[in-house]
């Protein structure tokens, strides 16, 4: 090789060498192998030479252009290494900081039973009916065969409201949301099959009442239901409920005005560790029983040729047996630690498919 | 109504040899529920009889005595040191041994020595037993008392009280032989033959009967029983009545309250001597004031029913006797009352007295129509044998009431309503065991006689139907509860009998295989909004329907119409205007302890005078939290407004047809809150700051952020099928334009304006920057808006995108009468 390629050769390679960034390596690149770089200008020169000479020059020349073209890759590639590790190493943070919060939101308890129960008797056919709070004495009592004399009214500790225009009534905040299967029994055709979950109110506060609480009641109307349907239908919901498929469920002779015969449902529990389905004792969870022939009748339903059966149950009251929940009040105090800690995530809903 | 025996009561009326458990388990399922049972006997475990063979003094301690105890069984001779002054040889005593716990001082009994003299147990006081006051010393046994017995058993105590809930149905039930004919007919032991003694009256009563008031007492009976001598009852009546927490106050008073529990009958007794006059009259009250038995004076109503002599009232009916007429020890005659009275008019009185009494609860459930006349001979002959005396004969007034019913069974109708089958034979079998007596039976059904006492079967229907129901269908529906109530009423003894357990269960007809969807649209909006909240970092909250006046009033809420006539507490007495008012409190409850950047949401009712809505209420408060290179702010009416907009776009109901006006109710703060309307009239909610004087009100501190959104009020999305969207190929371009707008022109204005511009170009419009300050006039503002343009089939030339920003600039100007920067 002639000297003048040596030359261009080491000096390139040594620039190289000495090339700290990508823009002292562009400059070295162009002054190589640009247009007019000093490797091109000698190519160019080729021309000008007789063939012998020609062939020789050329075929250093060319040895020349890949040595260097690859050598200005390779320094280009490790320029742009050690580039991009500056950039990470510049770029390091403190990974075990923590994120920013942000705080989540939650169901109340309350609207996560209510969001169970609609599902479990949803999935055995009931839809939801609705009603209003304020309920005149007829919705709330006598149309559940609950005449004012009635002691069961007495029992209940009503709040009273001042009577509608036209009335002498006062009205009342509804001790129970039968007034809902009142309304449902009066506006459609059996057969029936709903749930009325809803706000009521006693006139009563301690540690076990509250003046307001939730309650669920059903009602099932329809050709041949017997009382087999009925506890069929609540050891059903209770076992789904609380997720024991061989919960314990008693049913108990009662009283209520509204229905005949009547039961009280009771479910087995351990009184001392409060595990439900566990130990040897009872715990009533709900009031039931085939609905009276006079309810039927005072909404208009034949009782000869319909009947069926009701229940109430205590939302807060099986939300606190299904949670471990000690105490009642906290359910209204909107303690934000409580709702924290009963809260239900908003992005898994009551889903049967899931699991209840 | 709570309903209390012991076990030894129940056994003067029934045969059995069932255990206490089997028993309990019983009366639970045939709807006597046990509310609990207690055996004063438990806590006297380990006391026992004993003797004091001898007794000296302590060698060491003049008030001690060394006694020599003999107390049977393990104990045969032991020493005991004693301090009573009575322990003295050959006294019946009460000992316990080590081990024992002694209720009366909360210690156990160790062995040990006193003053270097053994002492192996202890002597012991009623006090000592927790039976009583009484502390002179140790108590006395009768003399010849057995030795080595266990005392509660020697003392009658080691009996188990009962206690049970008697529904409003059972009247009959309030009374232990009630209780023993129901054991008896759900398979638990025999009930005893009733048997009256009747007393013959030796004279014409002096005193008689006048009804004046018929419709509350249709039948009284009385008798005198002269010269008795009233005392303390005897042992085995006070112990009875003690026993299930009945006050002893003499044997003249026992008589009637034990009457009360043993077959349900309530009597007063009257002390002759303070009675004026020869007639007493059962009549309405005239508004007097009555001084009853329980010392206070009640003012009465002209419904009430009242026994007056001839000085005034003497007694409130069926309820309470009165002061003046009462029995005492000095009562020499008595007069003793039996009636029947009508069960609402005491349910009535007693309700609005308030007035609580074993008489009132057993006659507002209906007392035995066909006891009066037996009660009253049992009491004569009870009050002969305790005080003494001499009976008149009976004077009465009114009619025994026909109280004889029947009610026909077809047997099919026991599977068709209780589905399980019971033969025939054991149905009429347990209700002849409840004493139903067959009239009449073939293979189909059975007729029966209802017994006196079941006044809650086969009654005569009282209804009160829909107004608003078809005549014909009231009527039909009418006439059938009048076929079929009494044999329902007949099918609930038999199941209730035999146990509601042994039914088996079956599940629901399936409808449909799977089931329709068990919420609305309209309820499916609620648990929606509900979950779009709480994703957002809001805690759902429940608050009381009810609040404070000023609460209320501060939220803009205190209608006359929505104020409890009797609310628990004064807190409490308002149904609320909106839950924003429990939001607020629960914020300064949270912010009192120390949590004070509370974020919540509440869905539930709010009421006006023009009836009740579904609002979903939603409040942020304090300081966001810091974190590295984030500074903590206060929330803010966009806050507000971001939490309301997700939730209408969640709903279907963020369309641009919406406008913001800046007019929200007085509890918003006015320059920072707007209200959400759909078209002109439709309010579909609120949201902004709270008004900075309701939130000092309030003690809240900082910036409270809320919104309030009419959930009934946001129209269902229209379900329609959707076309397919347009997906370009082509790039959309971007416009930014400045628009100065004069003081008063709202942005939502402006951007209305330009996305109506060119509607098959402009796929969207957005407000990027608003600048007021120098360069522009006073008031007026800069308002930065991009516009996107998504050409469909051909790229935009710049000739067409000129066109397009001009008919922006046109239509802005139109609109608002801004101009571009």
């Amino acid at each position: 090789m002639s000297d003048d390629l040596d030359a261009l050769r080491s000096q390139t390679l040594s620039a190289l060498a000495g090339a700290a960034d990508m823009q002292a390596w562009d400059a070295i690149r162009v002054a190589t192998l640009g247009k007019s770089g000093a490797l091109t200008g000698m190519l160019k020169q080729l021309g000008r030479m007789g063939p012998d000479e020609r062939r020789a020059r050329g075929a250093a020349l060319n040895r020349l252009r890949d040595e260097l073209q690859l050598a200005i890759a390779d320094r280009g590639a490790a320029i742009e290494a050690q580039a991009l590790d500056a950039r990470l190493s510049a770029e390091r943070v403190d990974v075990t900081a923590p994120v920013t919060e942000s705080p989540s939101g939650l169901i109340h308890p309350i609207s996560r039973t209510v969001e169970e129960m609609t599902a479990i008797f949803g999935a055995m056919g009931f839809s939801v009916a609705e009603g209003p709070d304020i309920e005149t004495q007829w919705h709330n009592f006598s149309a559940l065969n609950t005449p004012d004399h009635h002691p069961a009214r007495t029992e209940h500790d009503t709040f009273y409201l001042p009577p509608s225009p036209g009335s002498n009534l006062p009205r009342v905040l509804r001790t129970q949301t039968s007034g809902v299967q009142v309304r449902t029994m009066l506006d459609r055709e059996p057969p029936i099959r709903i749930i009325a979950p809803g706000r009521t109110y006693r006139a009563d506060h301690d540690a076990t009442h509250s003046p307001m609480f939730h309650q669920c009641e059903g009602l099932v109307i329809d050709r041949g239901i017997t009382l087999g349907h009925l506890k069929g239908c609540l050891i059903e919901f209770l076992r789904v409920f609380f997720d024991k498929p061989s919960l314990p469920v008693r049913f108990r002779a009662s009283y209520f005005p509204f229905t005949e015969p009547s039961m009280e449902v009771d479910i087995g529990w351990s009184r001392k560790t409060g595990e439900i389905g566990g130990g040897s004792d009872w715990l009533e969870v709900l009031g039931s029983g085939m609905v009276h022939p006079r309810v039927l009748a005072n909404c208009g339903i034949d009782p000869e040729v319909w009947q069926g059966f009701a229940f109430g149950m205590g939302i807060e009251r099986l939300t606190m047996l299904k949670n471990g929940i000690p105490d009642l009040r906290s359910f209204y105090e909107s303690d934000v630690r409580w709702l924290r800690h009963y809260g239900t995530s908003p992005l898994s809903p009551a889903n049967l498919a899931e699991g209840i | 109504m709570p309903m209390k025996f012991t076990l030894s009561w129940l056994r003067e009326h029934l045969d059995f040899t069932a255990s206490l458990d089997e028993i309990c388990t019983k009366l639970n399922s045939i709807g006597l529920e046990v509310e609990s049972v207690e055996n004063p006997g438990d806590k006297l475990r380990g006391f026992r009889t004993a003797k004091i063979v001898e007794a000296h003094k302590h060698p060491d301690a003049d008030r001690l005595r060394v006694c020599r105890v003999a107390a049977g069984g393990d104990f045969p001779d032991v020493q005991v040191v004693c301090g009573a002054p009575n322990a003295r040889s050959g006294l019946n005593v009460i000992f316990a041994a080590p081990g024992t716990f002694i209720p009366g001082s909360g210690i156990t009994i160790k062995a040990g020595a006193i003053r270097g003299q053994k002492s192996e147990g202890m002597l012991c006081s009623l006090r000592e037993l927790g039976l009583g006051e009484e502390h002179d010393g140790i108590a006395e046994l009768p003399e010849g008392s057995v030795i080595g017995e266990d005392y509660a058993t020697f003392a009658k105590l080691d009996d188990p009280v009962i206690e049970i809930a008697i529904t409003p149905n059972r009247g009959d039930a309030l009374s232990v032989r009630g209780i023993a004919r129901d054991l008896a007919a759900a398979g638990i032991g025999h009930l005893k033959p009733f048997l009256i003694d009747t007393v013959d009256g030796e004279f014409p009563s002096p005193i008689s009967w006048r009804i004046d008031y018929p419709e509350a007492c249709p039948y009284v009976l009385g008798r005198l029983v002269r010269g008795v001598r009233n005392g303390p009852s005897p042992d085995w009546l006070r112990r009875r009545l003690e026993s299930v927490g009945v006050k002893s106050i003499s044997a003249l008073v026992d008589v009637t309250n034990l009457l009360a529990y043993d077959l349900g009958r309530p009597l007063h007794v009257f002390d002759a001597r303070k009675l004026a006059g020869d007639t007493l009259a059962i009549c309405r009250a005239a508004r007097e004031t009555f001084t009853g038995l329980d010392g206070r004076e009640h003012v009465l109503g002209t419904d009430d029913m009242v026994i007056v002599d001839a000085h005034g009232v003497q007694s409130l009916a069926g309820i309470m006797g009165g002061a003046a007429s009462g029995c005492d020890l000095e009562t020499t005659d008595v007069f003793i009352e039996s009636a029947l009275f009508d069960p609402i008019r005491i349910a009535l009185t007693g309700r609005r007295l308030a007035i609580h009494t074993d008489a009132r609860a057993r006659f507002e459930r209906g007392v035995d129509p066909a006891l009066p006349l037996s009660g009253l001979e049992q009491a004569t002959r009870l009050i002969i044998e305790l005080c003494g005396g001499e009976a008149s004969e009976i004077v009465s007034a009114g009619e025994p009431p026909a109280w004889e019913r029947q009610a026909t069974l077809r047997f099919e109708r026991i599977s068709a309503l209780g589905g399980i089958e019971i033969a025939p034979d054991d149905a009429v079998t347990t209700l002849e065991h409840l004493g139903f007596s067959v009239r009449a039976r073939d293979a189909e059904a059975a007729t029966f006689a209802v017994p006196s006492w079941r006044n809650d079967i086969a009654v005569a229907p009282v209804l009160d139907q829909a107004a608003t129901l078809d005549a014909d269908v009231a009527a039909s529906a009418s006439a059938s509860v009048a076929r079929i109530e009494a044999e329902c009423d007949l099918i609930e003894e038999v199941l209730r009998l035999h146990g509601l357990d042994v039914i088996p269960p079956v599940g629901l007809p399936q409808t449909q295989i799977v089931p329709q969807a068990a919420l609305s649209a309209e309820q499916t909006r609620g648990m929606l909004a509900r979950r779009i909240c709480a994703s957002r970092g809001l805690l759902e909250m429940v608050g009381f329907s009810f609040v404070s006046g000023e609460d209320a009033a501060l939220f803009g809420g205190v209608d006359e119409s929505l104020r409890l006539l009797n609310p628990i507490a004064t807190d409490l007495d308002q149904l609320r205007p909106t839950p924003l008012v429990n939001l607020a409190r629960a914020f300064g409850r949270n912010a009192a302890r120390g949590a004070s950047d509370a974020a919540l949401f509440e869905l539930g009712a709010a009421f006006a005078a023009d009836g009740q809505t579904l609002v979903l209420a939603g409040l942020r408060g304090g300081l966001s939290p810091r974190a590295p290179g984030v500074a903590a702010r206060e929330p803010s009416v966009w806050d507000a407004k971001a939490d309301f907009w997700a939730v209408l776009e969640a709903l279907g109901a963020a369309s641009d047809g919406l406008t913001v006006t800046a007019d929200a109710p007085g509890h918003y703060h006015p320059g920072r809150s707007g209200q959400v309307r759909q078209g002109p009239k439709l309010v579909l909610g609120r949201f902004g700051e709270l008004h900075p004087k309701i939130a000092r009100e309030l003690g809240l501190d900082g910036t409270i952020a809320c919104f309030e959104l009419f959930l009934d009020a946001v129209p269902l999305p229209k379900k329609r099928r959707r076309a397919a969207p347009v997906l370009s190929a082509l790039q959309p371009v971007h416009r930014d334009f400045a628009f100065v707008v004069a003081p008063g022109v709202e942005a939502q204005a402006v951007l209305r304006a330009a996305r109506g511009a060119e509607r098959n170009l402009i796929s969207g419009v957005r407000l990027f920057d608003i600048y007021e300050g120098v360069g522009l006039p006073e008031g007026h503002r800069s308002l930065g808006v991009e516009v996107v343009l998504q050409p469909g089939e051909a790229s935009l030339t710049d000739a067409e995108i000129e066109a397009v920003s001009a008919k922006i600039i046109a239509a802005v100007a139109k609109a608002t009468g801004a101009t571009l920067r």
